[in-house]
């Protein structure tokens, strides 16, 4: 797939292990948030906070940091982008 | 609610006026050498990196949606309604993480301005070009339409256009509109894109305030406390008012509302021209991991509506009656003084017409590059494009204007969620599309059709208390007999029909259309030699080899 001109990993595969990874840390919060059972529930609460509430919005916290170590993994397994 | 609030009133009419500066100012901004092309005028030269992006994207999917229907479907009928929308803004960007850079590469090499583009480049097929361009033009009329439900509940609470005179009672929403439709036709994507900027700084200011004032003010257990009392008050039918915590038979209702948002939002032109104006595809994987930071945001906008319950806010409407709609601008007159409830005011107005700007100009694009390029005028020049999709872009602003009028205003978060059912019928053509061609051509749009008129006469059968059609995007789901949101059950029928019509087809050799795409087309990024450098971009428009 790669082009015969290029110098650098851009456009080529990524290695399996970079691609696992990258799928688990992607998934994990489409999983965890649509198992809504495992948090439909009112206790513990959190500041006033009900455990349902909370919980999905540290969600927020985690999958953001999820999706930027997925993001510089991508990145290191293709070194060579120009982006600034 | 007595009269004019004349304090808001002046603070919304600066930034407004300030607002719109900024949005005829922007036709300066990066300034290209010509306006006169759809790279230019509709994606804003295509060179914006991970800043802008932020706040354009930002801009883009955080509407009133987020600021007026959301936290009023929490204070009608709560969670399932209303707090779903923040799992939807989290498990979108993973969505985007895996699928979106394959679809700005696709699009840098061949110069697709739109999804249809690239699903008729990629299937070889100008009627599926077409089904995905008229989905995606009619399922952003809706939503357009919910940002003026937005902008309306701000003027009502001010106590503007309570006239029973019907010119006179929507006047100002015009007003606002026709000063959007004439930055918009002037300046194209750059003016939503710096306006964004000022929207993003009101809108953390007021939420900031708004939470400490909860906080200090209210108490979150107080608020929460309310907000299940209420929940489980018994309505004059006999049932549950609402929703605190799902229960085990709203679990599906609650997680598809939530997968089929998420997979229907990156399938809107709008978001799909945000993305493709970015200047590589680092842009955008960077910008999932920072753009939940607007998640976190929707979700305590989404609690105020709790907090309203907690205060007593009465949104009472100008004709008398209560409005849910209006709770988060009457919270804001009742909790602050009046410059800062004028403050709050502006930042739903801009918030909802930052959007509406992106979207008409998204759909605009879809309508000249697939309808009027694919079947009237083969061989239009760049600067032909750019004239119809400025007209258009005005067309479309009058189409969401027939939605404000024919659904029900109450439970504008339906509106979003009726668009994302035909919306989502797109995704096997396009995020399919992306991977593989084993899908037949003609199987992606018999599912489309089947998606389409299943989700359509099923979201037509569902009645609330003002409607009789088209009142709610849940029904049964078959076979499992929990409700679900439509567009999950459509598209799961839809993905059905294609799949089995691919086996047919095949199995009778039936024709399939000319790929134009190659696999190393979707891992192309900037700097590569075939994907277009921004120089000749501004200079000529590279075509879709149609």
């Amino acid at each position: 797939m790669a082009e015969p001109d290029r110098t650098d990993n851009r456009g080529r595969q990524l290695p399996t292990g970079v691609l696992v990874a990258v799928l688990i840390l992607v998934l994990a919060p489409i999983v965890a948030l649509l198992w809504v059972g495992s948090y439909a529930k009112e206790d513990p609460r959190l500041w006033g906070f009900p455990f349902f509430y909370w919980y999905q919005l540290l969600w927020v916290f985690i999958a953001s940091g999820c999706t930027w170590v997925a993001y510089l993994l991508v990145h290191n397994a293709r070194r060579g982008g120009d982006d600034k | 609610m007595t009269g004019v609030n004349w304090v808001a009133l002046t603070i919304v009419l600066i930034l407004f006026v300030f607002v719109t500066g900024v949005g005829f100012a922007a036709a300066r901004w990066r300034r290209a050498s010509s306006m006169a092309s759809l790279d230019e005028w509709g994606l804003g030269g295509r060179g914006f990196g991970t800043f802008v992006t932020w706040f354009l994207l930002g801009g883009d999917l955080y509407t009133a949606y987020t600021f007026v229907a959301v936290p009023a479907a929490m204070y009608a009928t709560g969670a399932v309604s209303g707090f779903f929308a923040v799992p939807y803004t989290i498990v979108v960007y993973p969505i985007i993480f895996i699928f979106m850079p394959r679809l700005w590469s696709v699009s840098h090499r061949h110069g697709y301005v739109t999804p249809a583009d690239f699903v008729q480049g990629r299937f070889g097929s100008r009627g599926l070009g077409l089904a995905v361009a008229v989905t995606g033009i009619l399922a952003t009329m809706p939503y357009i339409a919910l940002q003026l439900v937005g902008i309306q509940a701000v003027l009502e609470v001010m106590g503007i256009g309570g006239s029973d005179n019907v010119v006179a009672r929507d006047l100002p929403l015009f007003v606002a509109f026709a000063v959007l439709a004439a930055y918009t036709y002037s300046s194209g994507l750059r003016a939503p894109a710096l306006i964004a900027f000022v929207k993003d700084f009101l809108i953390y200011l007021v939420i900031i305030v708004a939470v400490i004032y909860i906080a200090v003010k209210i108490g979150f257990g107080t608020a929460f406390d309310a907000a299940e009392k209420k929940m489980a008050t018994k309505t004059p039918a006999g049932t549950a008012t609402g929703t605190f915590i799902p229960s085990s038979a709203q679990y599906l209702s609650y997680a598809t509302l939530a997968l089929g948002s998420a997979m229907a939002l990156f399938m809107y032109p709008h978001s799909i021209t945000a993305v493709l104006s970015s200047k590589n595809r680092n842009v955008i994987r960077r910008n999932a991991a920072i753009l939940p930071a607007y998640s976190l945001v929707l979700g305590l906008l989404a609690l105020i509506g709790f907090a309203a319950i907690a205060a007593g806010t009465k949104p009472i409407g100008l004709d008398g009656k209560p409005n849910a709609q209006l709770v988060v601008p009457q919270f804001f007159e009742d909790a602050f003084p009046s410059w800062f409830a004028g403050i709050a005011f502006a930042a739903v107005a801009i918030g909802a017409l930052v959007p509406a700007a992106i979207m008409s100009i998204a759909a605009a694009n879809l309508f000249t590059r697939n309808i009027y390029r694919a079947y009237f005028e083969r061989d239009a020049n760049p600067a032909r494009e750019a004239q119809v999709s400025k007209i258009v872009s005005l067309v479309v602003k009058l189409g969401a204007l027939i939605f404000v009028l024919t659904l029900d205003r109450q439970n504008a978060i339906n509106f979003q969620l009726l668009g994302g059912i035909w919306i989502l019928q797109t995704f096997p053509a396009i995020v399919v599309g992306l991977y593989t061609r084993w899908l037949h051509r003609w199987a992606v749009l018999a599912g489309w059709a089947v998606g389409m008129i299943y989700g359509t006469v099923a979201a037509y059968q569902q009645s609330s208390a003002a409607t009789k059609h088209f009142g709610a995007s849940l029904d049964e789901v078959p076979f499992i007999g929990d409700k679900g949101y439509i567009a999950m059950t459509a598209f799961v029928l839809n993905l059905i029909v294609a799949v089995v019509l691919t086996f047919v087809l095949r199995a009778m050799k039936t024709p399939d259309g000319a790929d134009e795409t190659e696999p190393s087309d979707y891992h192309a990024d900037a700097g590569d030699p075939r994907v277009q450098p921004l120089a000749e971009l501004t200079e000529e428009t590279p075509r879709a080899a149609t």
